[in-house]
């Protein structure tokens, strides 16, 4: 239901996001899910990978500000009004989203689409009332 | 006060050309100042002596009394007073007389923990005006003239020391205080005021929005500026003279002496007369303490030969410069200072306020952060622009842009009430900030103010 997300603070130089790149590549992390929010001065990288606690270690160690946030993944379907729907069911819950992102599942038909919101318990509640399904981080590995 | 008998003594060395407030003084034989100053200095030390315990404790430490100072050429022999022990002894530990006799105070910019408070008697104040009277005068000052005074008024000493002065020269006095610039523009213009007196910086703004309304040199009536409390350069003054259509005069103080008019420029413009009638200008080597010959370059030292209720001796203001007793075709025989050319401590000066890298260590290490930090000053147009740069560590960061950027504005707003002014404040990853020899580079100072 709740999945972890690593925040890893970056400043807006060249080669930074190669950096971290190269860091999960070499301790053998694979992505599942990214984004990027960027400013005039920094950005910040968001990753699902499959050992959140794990990726944290091997970011800290190398320095990075980094932390891990609960995010709550989605199961949309994949076709017009997919995305439109799960963000009506929040609206209508007064619930407001810092931010979201999506990518294709691996299950035919669908989209995941990983929410920040500013409050998870009742988002949860919205949705399950509303029938859509929240995701747990192995179906979101497709496992 | 012209016909004073000592100036048909001293006639020969007044320059006809050149007005002067008080010519018997300001250009009275180097000799004649050396009595005045041996004078003084002897009175001034057993007078500091009686009536301030923190600085006789300091002498007792050092084992010099009021008999070993005989002329300044033994001022050597009296300990040193600093920033620190204006702090040490806020608020009243260096006054010298009772506070029945004080009629004013005055304060540095408001620097949290770093403030200083000086006190003044009747004396004290008139002093302190004629001191600018003659920088008014120097600058071509008359009781014909208009004074515009925009430096801030209140603790400042800025406005409250030109203000005076121009009283004493006779001079209409518009006491504008800083700021909303249109409207000293209007008065400008509409009383035609012939002397302004500003920081430089916003004597450059003020020519800046003259442009901006519509208006040119040749709509004002400006001859002269005084211009001070900050650093400034050769190529600001040539932009002031330009945009103003004036000349552009320097002058310089601080609040432990008194204020501005410790020294001012007078027509050659190679140097500040300092009012050496009333203060004592050393030149030290910064490290070791040591008397510097004239001419060498090193840390400004003032001792105050007459002032009454906050007599500094041989105060450190940390400027850096040299002196020079060269003859000036103006006629002033006093000694004459350089431009400060740098500082012997980390103060900077931003934006007029004086800025400590401590004080922005102390708001960062209250609000959860390292003490990696990066300042970083620069000039653009006519303002100083003050960045810091913050290694964000993991309590304060988050993974909203939202969040990071409340952050961000707390920490300025944070070091806005600390300093008075506000920085904009960048996080930046950790590690980043440059370091020499392991230690971050806490200022990077990139104005060109020091010619």
């Amino acid at each position: 239901m709740r999945v972890k997300q690593i925040s890893v603070f970056l400043e807006n130089k060249s080669g930074q996001l190669a950096d971290v790149g190269a860091v999960l590549a070499e301790n053998n992390m694979n992505l599942r899910a990214l984004s990027i929010a960027d400013t005039k001065d920094y950005g910040i990288l968001r990753v699902i990978v499959p050992d959140a606690d794990g990726a944290l270690e091997v970011l800290r160690t190398a320095g990075y500000t980094c932390k891990i946030t609960d995010v709550l993944a989605v199961e949309i379907d994949d076709s017009p009004g997919g995305m439109a729907r799960v963000l009506a069911v929040l609206s209508d819950a007064g619930i407001s989203v810092e931010y979201a992102y999506a990518f294709i599942s691996h299950k035919a038909g669908y989209a995941h689409m990983i929410l920040r919101v500013s409050e998870l318990e009742k988002t949860v509640d919205a949705l399950a009332k509303a029938q859509i399904r929240t995701l747990e981080m192995n179906e979101l590995l497709g496992k | 006060m012209w016909y004073d008998k000592n100036v048909e003594l001293y006639r020969e060395d007044v320059n006809p050309m050149e007005r002067y407030y008080q010519p018997e003084i300001e250009c009275a034989p180097v000799e004649k100042i050396k009595e005045w100053q041996n004078e003084k200095l002897v009175r001034q030390v057993r007078h500091v002596y009686d009536n301030v315990a923190y600085y006789r404790k300091l002498m007792e430490e050092k084992g010099v009394t009021p008999d070993d100072i005989r002329s300044t050429d033994d001022l050597y022999k009296l300990p040193f007073l600093t920033k620190a022990d204006l702090r040490d002894a806020y608020p009243y530990g260096l006054l010298a007389k009772p506070l029945s006799d004080c009629v004013r105070i005055q304060s540095t910019s408001g620097t949290t923990g770093k403030r200083v408070v000086a006190f003044y008697t009747q004396k004290d104040v008139d002093l302190w005006e004629d001191c600018c009277a003659r920088a008014i005068v120097a600058a071509g000052g008359t009781n014909e003239d208009v004074c515009q005074v925009c430096y801030g008024y209140g603790l400042f000493t800025g406005g409250p020391g030109l203000h005076g002065g121009s009283h004493k020269v006779g001079c209409l006095t518009l006491p504008m205080s800083s700021g909303n610039t249109q409207r000293q523009i209007q008065f400008m213009l509409d009383l035609q005021s012939t002397i302004l007196c500003c920081t430089p910086s916003y004597a450059v703004y003020i020519g800046e929005t003259l442009r901006e309304m519509g208006y040119s040199k040749e709509d004002i009536h400006l001859k002269a500026g005084i211009f001070g409390a900050e650093p400034w350069t050769q190529e600001m003054r040539r932009d002031i003279e330009n945009s103003l259509g004036i000349k552009a005069y320097d002058i310089y103080g601080l609040t432990e002496t008194s204020g501005p008019g410790v020294s001012f420029e007078c027509s050659e413009q190679t140097g500040m007369h300092i009012n050496e009638d009333h203060f004592f200008a050393e030149i030290i080597d910064p490290e070791t303490g040591e008397v510097l010959p004239e001419g060498s370059k090193g840390e400004l030292v003032f001792t105050s030969l007459d002032k009454e209720a906050f007599p500094l001796l041989r105060y450190r203001t940390r400027d850096i410069c040299v002196l020079s007793r060269k003859k000036c075709s103006c006629g002033r025989t006093h000694i004459k200072m350089s431009k400060p050319m740098g500082r012997s401590d980390d103060m900077m000066i931003i934006r007029g306020v004086n800025v400590f890298p401590s004080q922005i260590e102390t708001v960062l290490l209250k609000q959860g952060y390292t003490s990696n930090y990066q300042i970083v000053v620069d000039r653009v147009g006519s303002t100083d622009t003050f960045d810091v740069y913050v290694e964000v560590t993991e309590e304060q960061f988050a993974d909203t842009v939202r969040e990071l950027t409340l952050r961000e504005e707390e920490l300025s707003g944070a070091m806005k009430l600390m300093l008075g002014i506000n920085p904009k404040v960048h996080l930046v990853q950790p590690k980043s900030i440059a370091r020499s020899e392991g230690k971050a580079v806490r200022v990077v100072d990139k104005r060109k103010l020091h010619d």
